[in-house]
């Protein structure tokens, strides 16, 4: 079974099985690397913060970039309303980064390649940013479907795409980030078993293929945690500063 | 980028038609066996990363950074305040410099002027002076000029009679003697100065 590419998305129990009422929640390979990617976070961040120096090391300097990068993505993208979310969307890009990032490790598990993780996370967001928006406007939030200057014949079938657009936003959301962590692992999977099959005599050309593709995925794993907390920026605007 | 495309569309009908291929060769994905674990693990995890993140951490990078911009605005300020001191005491350097100038080019025009008039002073003095003697000189020259011929005519009439006598022996009258001396010096003169 190890050939097949699949197998490295199999979630497996570790430890006791756990049942609350029927329903299993035992600790599997997956929260491994859930808690895993989390600590790698809380341990980077503490050791950054450790120290406060005037000009900081280099720990620090992580820490600080990547509270400037993402503080400075919600306020281009969201503006200055969306200030209160802003460790919420943090905290969101560091999970998915290192979930991603941790995925890249040979054996490892990728969390964010399964599209339940995914989806939860986006359903969250999804069901937030339209409490959010009901609450800072109520019921004006629905102008959100009915866009400014569209000529009333074609406003019915307007509303009707943008209603659809609005509710499959959760899922093009999650879908997104499952499908590129998903590919580029079976990719890479692939062009691994073609190594293997091919030999040494015709195994270098997939096995410096795999070389590039390593490079691409750890690209397509910044981008796309990138990606996600873009968007959910994006649909936070939306909420915090009705636009149509 | 159309290859990756070609790929996501096998994957997604894959994913729809799992039903048919629900062997264990499936995505594991779609196997629900897990699902609940997988989302309880999740909100466990995040949440509890949510937490310390925006409770322990995210406060100190914030405070460190709004620590290091209060910080350095206020290096910049001091800097400033610093540099505008500096250029207040440079320029009453060259104030004081430039008075300093203008003190001594004074000094030194009131010592030339002191020096010229006590020049000229003595100058005028030394020349009064020169005058007074030159004047006194011409004046004991007038005296002696104007006297001159009296005691020449003097001498004369003595040094006359003397001869006299002692060539012929005998004492000739005065008077007659300074007549023909008087004659002789008054011929003289007449003879010197011209009419």
């Amino acid at each position: 079974m190890a050939t097949n590419p699949m197998h490295q998305f199999n979630v497996y129990r570790i430890g006791p099985e756990i049942k609350i009422s029927n329903i299993d929640i035992s600790f599997t390979n997956a929260s491994l690397f859930m808690a895993i990617s989390s600590l790698a976070i809380l341990i980077l961040l503490n050791l950054g913060t450790k120290k406060n120096s005037l000009i900081p090391n280099k720990i620090q300097l992580i820490a600080e970039l990547s509270y400037g990068f993402v503080s400075k993505m919600i306020s281009d993208t969201a503006g200055s309303k969306a200030k209160p979310y802003f460790s919420f969307i943090f905290s969101l890009f560091m999970f998915v980064l290192f979930c991603n990032m941790f995925g890249m490790i040979p054996y490892a598990f990728t969390v964010t390649s399964h599209i339940i993780v995914t989806f939860v996370l986006a359903a969250f967001i999804f069901i937030a940013v339209t409490i959010i928006g009901f609450i800072k406007h109520g019921f004006g939030y629905l102008k959100l479907f009915v866009p400014s200057g569209v000529p009333i014949i074609l406003l019915p079938l307007i509303v009707i795409i943008e209603i659809i657009s609005y509710l499959s936003r959760p899922i093009s959301l999650s879908v997104r980030l499952f499908a590129n962590m998903m590919a580029g692992h079976t990719m890479m999977k692939v062009f691994g078993g073609f190594v293997i099959s091919l030999g040494i005599v015709g195994g270098w050309l997939p096995l410096s293929f795999s070389v590039a593709l390593t490079g691409l995925e750890i690209l397509v794993a910044f981008l796309q945690a990138y990606v996600f907390a873009i968007l959910t920026c994006i649909y936070l605007n939306d909420a915090l500063n009705l636009h149509h | 980028m159309l290859k990756r495309n070609i790929f996501y569309f096998i994957l997604f009908s894959f994913l729809f038609s799992r039903k048919a291929l629900s062997s264990e060769e499936g995505m594991p994905q779609l196997n629900p066996e897990f699902w609940a674990s997988q989302i309880f693990w999740l909100i466990l995890i995040f949440g509890s990363l949510y937490i310390m993140l925006s409770k322990l951490i995210l406060p100190k990078i914030s405070n460190n950074l709004e620590a290091r911009k209060s910080q350095i605005a206020e290096n910049i300020e001091v800097a400033e305040k610093q540099r505008n001191e500096s250029d207040q005491k440079l320029k009453d350097y060259e104030k004081i410099i430039n008075e300093a100038k203008i003190e001594a080019k004074n000094l030194f025009n009131q010592a030339r002027q002191k020096i010229l008039s006590d020049i000229n002073n003595k100058k005028e003095n030394l020349e009064k002076e020169i005058d007074q003697e030159i004047k006194k000189a011409e004046k004991e020259i007038l005296d002696l000029n104007k006297k001159s011929p009296e005691k020449i005519n003097k001498i004369a009439i003595e040094t006359s009679a003397d001869l006299i006598k002692q060539i012929i022996g005998a004492d000739v009258n005065n008077s007659n003697i300074s007549a023909i001396v008087e004659d002789i010096s008054k011929r003289k003169r007449e003879k010197r100065y011209g009419n």
